[in-house]
């Protein structure tokens, strides 16, 4: 494992990120949702950064994955917590890493599910590419593109750490 | 596998352990029935929503072949499949094609032939859910809704989520079954379940008449008298005097089983004071149990309904997604041969 990501520095780009979108939508009390579990650790860590005082919500899209005709169900799903009325909201969308865009898919079908959001921005860690959806974040820390043989996690929650595997280790 | 393949736990479990149909407790493990109350806490807060569905069956058809009429068992079955967005169809076999004379092979064959992918089977014999299961065509699951004397594994499973949103876990428990366990197939499956979870102690209170000969292999021990069964309960689980089933006089009368086994406010007394009160439903009140303790602060009989939605959300998920993932595993497997 070899740790060439900084963590603080990706934060830093996200929060960033996050203000400019933010200000260039006018948006002035968005909430966070943050998609299980890096995507929690990271809504955590980003609501102090931006000074958001409301609780942020908890998704898990277990229930609105699109490979459940191939694998079943995720045996360790958790119940999503939106502890606020979606409806109207504008809000800010936060995952690990992004990919095929699956995912976020799922993620913007249960929200709906809950009501009808005003806006929502996607901010992400890492941004992958190999996109299989239309599906672009409006915030990332960072782009990059990943050898076959690599993989890339985050780790947390105290401390979080980004771990850049090399297959077979 | 050996000669046990037709056995109810190898017929409902996957080659790894998934859960594929669900006809009894037995056989399922600890692990797996907290997989079940895991997965129907998620969807307690789907049925909190707005919109109270997810996508998870779309397309896929579940019919409910009820051979014995059963309201609330068949109206629950019906949402949790609506909630998972399938699409349900309700028989009703007593009014159906079998008063004309048509076989169960031959109705089966029929619904199969309609694609269906599940069929949730009440039925008044014991073990008809696993006889479907065992000529069902492979990819179809089949769920147990009550089968004679022998099972109703749902309704287990509802209690036991019940149990454990009111008090936590299942170690250090004492719970009590009340009432006539001799006719009642959820009572052997929920002492299987507390046993398996951990529960401390399952007690049966029940006159000797109402009780099964071999009661005490089930895992219970048994007390004849309801004001000593009371003693330190953190559950009691009273159970529907069956009057349909109720062949011969095995009492009295029911003004004298009341007296006896009813749960009253001076009984209830009796137990731990934050013990909950559990019940099937439907209640017969001032038969097993007094208004005043049915809609009183330590009943939870309403919570059960709700629970009842959830945990077969969860079931009928779970042995979808088994038999999905089966199928998936043997495609692969034919096609690296």
């Amino acid at each position: 494992m070899t740790a060439l990501l900084d963590i603080d520095q990706l934060l830093d780009q996200m929060e960033s990120g996050l203000r400019r979108a933010l200000e260039q939508r006018g948006v002035e009390s968005p909430v966070l949702i943050g998609i299980r579990t890096g995507g929690v650790w990271l809504a955590d860590v980003l609501s102090k950064r931006l000074g958001i005082e409301e609780p942020f919500g908890e998704l898990d899209i277990s229930f609105y994955r699109d490979d459940f005709s191939r694998i079943g169900l995720n045996p360790r799903v958790k119940p999503s917590s939106l502890p606020f009325d979606t409806e109207g909201r504008d809000i800010i969308l936060i995952d690990d890493v992004i990919m095929s865009g699956r995912t976020i898919r799922a993620a913007m079908n249960e929200i709906f599910d809950y009501g009808r959001p005003a806006s929502i921005i996607l901010a992400t860690l890492i941004d992958l590419g190999a996109r299989e959806l239309p599906i672009q974040p409006d915030v990332a820390g960072k782009t990059m593109a990943l050898e076959s043989h690599q993989r890339v996690k985050l780790r947390g929650p105290d401390p979080l750490r980004i771990e850049l595997q090399e297959a077979g280790q | 596998m050996t000669a046990n393949d037709s056995s109810p736990h190898h017929l409902q479990l996957t080659r790894d352990g998934q859960l594929r149909h669900f006809l009894t407790l037995d056989g399922l493990d600890r692990a797996l029935l907290t997989d079940i109350l895991d997965t129907a806490d998620s969807f307690i807060e789907v049925g909190e929503r707005t919109i109270k569905k997810v996508p998870l069956l779309r397309g896929r058809t579940v019919v409910n072949l009820f051979f014995e009429s059963s309201t609330r068992t068949r109206s629950t079955f019906e949402l949790a499949a609506k909630r998972l967005s399938a699409d349900v169809l309700n028989l009703d076999i007593s009014t159906s094609a079998t008063s004309k004379g048509e076989s169960l092979s031959d109705t089966l064959l029929n619904l199969e032939a309609m694609a269906s992918d599940m069929f949730v089977v009440r039925h008044s014999q014991s073990g008809a859910p696993h006889f479907i299961a065992e000529s069902v065509t492979p990819g179809v699951a089949i769920i147990n809704a009550g089968d004679g004397r022998h099972a109703h594994p749902t309704q287990a499973m509802l209690d036991m989520l019940t149990i454990r949103q009111h008090k936590g876990q299942f170690e250090g428990l004492k719970v009590a079954i009340v009432g006539d366990v001799l006719h009642s197939r959820v009572a052997r499956s929920q002492i299987r379940a507390l046993n398996e979870l951990g529960a401390e102690e399952v007690r049966v209170i029940a006159p000797g008449t109402l009780l099964p000969k071999d009661v005490e292999s089930l895992g219970c021990t048994v007390e004849y008298d309801m004001a000593r069964g009371m003693k330190d309960l953190d559950v009691v689980i009273m159970l529907r005097l069956q009057k349909e089933r109720m062949e011969g006089a095995l009492l009295p009368s029911e003004r004298e089983f009341y007296r006896l086994y009813g749960l009253n406010q001076q009984k209830l007394a009796l137990a731990h004071p934050e013990c909950i009160v559990m019940h099937p439903g439907p209640i017969n009140r001032g038969v097993e149990i007094e208004s005043a303790v049915a809609d009183g602060p330590q009943s939870v009989i309403l919570n059960q309904v709700t629970n009842g939605i959830a945990i077969r959300m969860a079931v009928m998920s779970m042995a979808m997604g088994g038999q999905v993932a089966e199928r998936q595993q043997k495609l692969s497997e034919r096609d690296q041969a």
